[in-house]
């Protein structure tokens, strides 16, 4: 076979891998949920449990963002910016919640908490502080799994920036307040925006974590992903495919923010 | 997306000897290294080296006992020689997407991009959802694998697809054509090029990717509960079988099979740290 003619097999065998491994089961999804006209959709998100399992993953995903980003950006300057005893382990260690099973992560947060020998669940019991099956676990769940995300892109930008700008501002008298608003922040912004919107994908779509620490009860520790779940068992399945087009949507428009993020941050600054 | 592991260690000196390196922590970054470790270990460290703990607690005879039951041995089984499966297929099927998004142009190279990116994205519970759509009962093309081991081989493969692709395509990018046309214009022919000049660069990366993806896919739950049918001995895996643990109160059974897993995710960690420190030393 010629080099041309292997390049087109080759360009044929990926379209058509990728194509009925992911493209069209995707479509299949929103087809089947278009498939009986609107109504079902709006009877979908006007049921109170839809909305109150919407709103819970809403708040459990602010959340993770918010600690996530703070975190994220405080380790992602350590480890870039400064030496000290236990960085490489540190470095090693912050990427572990990737490799972990959200099964796993589940069965942690439930062996910790519980209130029948729980390592922190008894004296928060104690305390009168429910944490499993209730919101505070789910956003510890929520939480764990997408900790690494923001480190992991802010770590290469803030490497490739340099220290030049920085030393420049606190030479001229700058504090490390105003140096970090001033030029750090500016410099990381595509890269922790980045980040920001994988952590916040990763923690609206997380489905095992959750369900080991929920309890999953019905309108109060339903997250979204675990309502799709239960409406499939239910053989509510018209509901199910209308949520599960939602999160499908959010996640698709999710990669296209990024890829558009990603073209404008290497259009400004070209490596 | 970036796959590969960040890696900030910057060798101080060029001497060959490895140096100690000094804390050049101030009042402040050391108060802030001190916050953020401590959450860190109360969210992540405390709670998997529990899961550890409470797996041993019981003593060594339990912790083999649980592993050797036929239905949780069975789900390692699988577990373990699906993701490697997997894991083969994404070698190949990686690779040959990753050179078509580098090498190759055509009108749609973009959504296809795009289009890799969508496992990543997706709660893994729409995975599922989607798989069967057309490949399960009622599938439109009549490929029905709903039940069987073949669905768990399909959600372990739409899961991990953009692994290897997104570890190998970055290393293509920067491989210099100038070395390939070298070895062309040394006589070599395209596919003596091809084994001996490109793939043996790109190793490192694609066995990065295939870290990544075995490790995915020995973790994987959501996207497979739906479509596989979680039957004991047939189509369960270790995440389903933790699962029925835990629901069945057996937190020490639960955390056995959990800690195997925790076991094979560190070794791949270690595995992809030295991986990626060697791609650092060639480049």
């Amino acid at each position: 076979m010629g080099s041309r003619g292997w390049k087109h097999t080759q360009r044929w065998i990926a379209i058509l891998y990728v194509a009925l491994l992911v493209a069209w089961p995707v479509l299949l999804v929103f087809w089947n949920t278009f498939a009986d006209g609107l109504e079902p959709i709006i009877e979908t998100f006007t049921d109170p449990y839809v909305l109150n399992a919407l709103r819970l993953t809403a708040v459990a995903a602010f959340w993770s963002v918010l600690l996530n980003t703070l975190f994220g950006v405080t380790v992602s300057i350590l480890l870039v910016r400064y030496e000290f005893p236990g960085k490489r382990l540190l470095n090693a260690l912050v990427d572990l919640p990737l490799s972990v099973s959200p099964i796993v992560v589940g069965l942690s947060i439930v062996l910790v908490y519980s209130t029948t020998g729980g390592l922190f669940g008894e004296p928060l019991e104690r305390a009168g502080i429910q944490v499993l099956f209730s919101t505070p676990a789910i956003v510890l769940a929520t939480t764990f799994v997408a900790l690494p995300l923001v480190i992991r892109e802010v770590v290469p930008v803030l490497q490739e920036v340099g220290t030049d700008q920085e030393q420049a501002a606190r030479s001229l008298g700058a504090n490390t307040v105003q140096t970090f608003r001033r030029i750090t922040l500016p410099a990381i912004r595509w890269g922790l925006t980045y980040g920001v919107v994988l952590c916040l994908a990763r923690s609206i779509g997380e489905f095992g974590a959750v369900k080991v620490v929920s309890g999953n009860l019905i309108g109060r520790t339903q997250t979204a992903t675990l309502m799709v779940e239960q409406l499939y068992y239910d053989f509510d399945q018209e509901k199910a495919f209308a949520i599960a087009s939602l999160l499908a949507l959010i996640s698709i428009i999710t990669i296209i923010a990024v890829s558009l993020l990603r073209t404008r941050a290497e259009a400004k600054e070209p490596s | 997306m970036t796959l590969a592991p960040v890696t900030t260690t910057r060798r101080p000196s060029t001497k060959g000897r490895r140096v100690v390196p000094r804390s050049t922590l101030t009042k402040g970054s050391g108060l802030a290294l001190g916050i953020a470790v401590l959450w860190f270990s109360i969210l992540v460290l405390i709670p998997l080296a529990v899961v550890v703990g409470t797996a041993l607690a019981g003593g060594l005879p339990q912790f083999w006992n649980t592993l050797t039951n036929p239905q949780t041995l069975a789900a390692i089984l699988l577990t373990l020689g699906e993701a490697g499966l997997v894991t083969a297929l994404n070698v190949v099927m990686g690779t040959i997407i990753a050179f078509v998004l580098v090498r190759d142009s055509f009108p749609g190279r973009r959504l296809l991009e795009i289009i890799i990116d969508v496992p990543f994205a997706l709660p893994t519970i729409v995975a599922g959802l989607v798989l069967l759509g057309l490949y399960g009962p009622r599938s439109p093309i009549g490929i029905d694998v709903a039940n069987t081991r073949s669905a768990v081989f399909l959600a372990f493969a739409f899961v991990t697809l953009p692994f290897v692709v997104r570890a190998v395509q970055p290393v293509l990018q920067e491989l210099d054509p100038e070395v390939e046309q070298a070895a062309r214009s040394l006589g070599a022919s395209g596919r003596q090029t091809l084994f001996r000049v490109v793939l043996p660069a790109l190793a490192p990366a694609i066995a990065a990717g295939a870290a990544l993806s075995f490790a995915r896919a020995v973790s994987e739950y959501g996207s497979l509960v739906l479509i596989s049918g979680n039957l004991a001995l047939r189509t369960e895996v270790t995440s389903v079988r933790i699962l029925t643990y835990i629901e069945g109160g057996q937190g020490a059974q639960a955390a056995a099979v959990a800690t195997v897993i925790l076991i094979v995710a560190l070794i791949v960690i270690v595995a992809l740290d030295l991986l990626q420190r060697r791609i650092a030393r060639r480049g």
